[in-house]
């Protein structure tokens, strides 16, 4: 029998069991689309990319095939592992430098709005200012380049983390600040037990917008200031197989780019999951 | 069942006057909003221990703001409010004394119903576990002793409002303050509600405002209604309400009850009719 005669079954019994039997077993099934689904297509697109290569015997100087890029991924692993290296060492640490400035720096700024005003501009200013524009100058203030790559995904993932920050510590319920005045709360309490919580999600949204523009910003620093040798990154890596007409390393090292991208993805997503799930409306499946 | 220890009853001398059985008082208070809306205009108001009193009026009266003053929320413009036999804090207001229940539940989405109640507990500074008897008493007393790891999301807008209500108990006041608590419920949910208060009331010895827009429910609840009229927003008139029947639901469906209800509504639309002429 099919699943939807049981459902007509079940509904006809009318039995909370039977029911619940049937949503479950629609639930197990959508959890197994819903990880087959996008495998599935990224598959058949890397067969697609295979089939083109074969079938047109494009040269793999023009564009590797996808068995050849892996190939490349293991043979120049030396090569590129330490890249890897030192390009995720980068986003990763101006990632956790920009969590902590933006929200220290949110939290300092929502205190009182003379603060606020005084510093605003300055925010607003270096925002707005392309980062590529200022990376060839701050490799002559900075001789350092591996800082200042750093010193670009910082800028770069800082102000998003800190306007939502500053957004979220703003949008606590009136009611719960009244609450909590008439509870006799001390500034020091109300950040800790209501403004942070209920800026989580703000906080969670800066965690993923920050994750994936610290990498973006790290590779196009290192476009732009350039780096060589030992401390080299990925985007290094890209520019030097393209120079010497690699393609295969130029593409075994976007690959790596494009994993990083997706864990970082998935790592800061399991983090706002993990923060959000219990309570929070974006976090939750509609039940109704 | 709910044992709020009742300091304010027991420590009233036997032979108090009437001004020493007043818990607070509003003397002339004005309040003027920098929008330039005079929401109050010299009201004033004692409020007797362990009485439960409503405070009725047409929308925009200044209910809601009077309601704020005494809670401390918000100074008054001129005038003052008095607590004549109360320990004050520094800020001057009565120490760790006003539960305060407003319209909606607000509540903390993301703490259980423990935290949430358990939070004017842990702002004084106690522990959880001396907090937690107590916290599972005044859960238990608004029936919701199972539900003390759920998440406000989980519960219904009746369910959420009991918790509401006994984290404005929890602290044990001396006063509670009602802000149209059960404006947003369903008829049903409301009247078990009311039934449930007035239970606290009765057995604690609590002193109640309560802020509502139904001539029903405050004839049903309480021993003073204070109607209100609009522009400016001051007290129109003064009823005491006096029965001998306990009020249930025999009490609902009684002679006496339609009378109250009679007399406060016709209060009540002079209190309009008089706001309306005064704009
Ligand atoms: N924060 C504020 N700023 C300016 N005006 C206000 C403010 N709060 C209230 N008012 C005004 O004060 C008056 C009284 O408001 P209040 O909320 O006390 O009325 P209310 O009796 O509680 O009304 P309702 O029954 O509709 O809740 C209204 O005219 C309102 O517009
Ligand atoms: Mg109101």
């Amino acid at each position: 029998m099919s699943d939807a005669a049981t459902a007509i079954k079940a509904s006809e019994a009318g039995t909370d069991s039977a029911v619940a039997i049937v949503a479950s077993r629609t639930s197990v099934t959508e959890r197994i689309l819903r990880v087959v689904i996008p495998v599935a297509m990224v598959a058949l697109a890397i067969g697609l990319w295979q089939l083109h290569i074969t079938v047109n015997n494009v040269p793999h100087y023009i564009m590797p095939a996808p068995l050849t890029v892996v190939t490349t991924l293991f043979t120049d692993w030396p090569t590129l592992y330490p890249s890897l290296l030192v390009t995720l060492r980068v986003t990763l640490l101006a990632l956790a430098l920009a969590l902590i400035g933006g929200v220290g720096l949110a939290i300092i700024l929502v205190q009182s709005k003379w603060i606020e005003l005084a510093i605003f501009p300055f925010a607003v200013i270096l925002q707005v200012t392309p980062m590529i524009a200022i990376a060839p100058l701050l490799i002559i203030y900075i001789k350092d380049p591996q800082t200042v790559l750093l010193t670009c995904a910082f800028i770069v993932a800082f102000f998003p983390i800190l306007s939502n920050m500053v957004a979220g510590l703003k949008s606590v319920d009136h009611n719960l600040l009244n609450l909590f005045e008439l509870n006799g709360a001390s500034r020091w309490q109300t950040l800790i037990y209501l403004k942070l919580p209920s800026s989580l999600p703000y906080f969670a949204a800066a965690l993923r917008i920050g994750g994936g523009l610290s990498l973006i910003a790290a590779v196009v620093a290192e476009f732009a200031v350039g780096s060589a040798g030992r401390g080299s990154g990925l985007a290094f890596r890209l520019l030097e197989s393209g120079y010497r007409l690699n393609y295969p390393r130029l593409y075994a090292a976007l690959v790596l780019l494009m994993i990083t991208g997706v864990a970082i993805f998935a790592l800061t997503s399991l983090i706002s999951w993990l923060l959000l799930h219990r309570w929070h409306e974006s976090a939750l499946k509609r039940e109704n | 069942m709910l044992a709020l220890t009742d300091t304010t009853l027991a420590a009233a001398p036997a032979t108090d006057t009437a001004k020493g059985r007043v818990l607070v008082s509003m003397r002339n208070v004005s309040k003027l909003f920098s929008n330039g809306t005079l929401a109050l205009k010299d009201m004033t108001l004692n409020v007797q221990r362990g009485e439960f009193l409503s405070l009725l009026g047409p929308s925009g009266c200044g209910k809601s703001t009077a309601l704020r003053i005494i809670a401390g929320l918000g100074e008054p413009s001129t005038g003052s409010i008095d607590w004549p036999s109360s320990q004050l804090d520094s800020r001057g207001k009565p120490k760790g004394d006003i539960g305060f229940v407003f319209q909606e539940p607000t509540l903390m989405p993301w703490a259980t119903v423990f935290s949430n109640v358990y939070l004017p507990l842990r702002l004084s500074g106690v522990s959880k576990s001396d907090a937690r008897p107590r916290i599972m008493d005044v859960l238990a007393s608004v029936g919701l002793a199972d539900f003390h790891k759920a998440y406000p999301r989980e519960l219904s807008g009746g369910m959420k409002m009991r918790v509401s209500i006994a984290r404005a108990l929890v602290t044990k006041p001396k006063l509670l303050l009602m802000d149209e608590p059960f404006a947003a419920l369903d008829e049903i949910t409301r009247q078990k509600l009311n039934d449930d208060v007035l239970r606290l009331w009765r057995d604690s010895g609590i002193t109640v405002i309560f802020v509502t827009h139904s001539v029903f429910e405050s004839a049903f609840l309480s021993n003073r209604i204070v109607v209100m009229r609009a522009r400016p927003g001051q007290v129109y008139s003064d009823l005491p309400i006096k029965t001998s029947l306990t009020r249930d639901s025999h009490y609902r469906t009684s002679e006496e009850y339609r009378a109250t209800t009679d007399t406060v509504s016709r209060a009540l639309q002079e209190a309009i009719e008089i706001g309306a002429a005064g704009k």
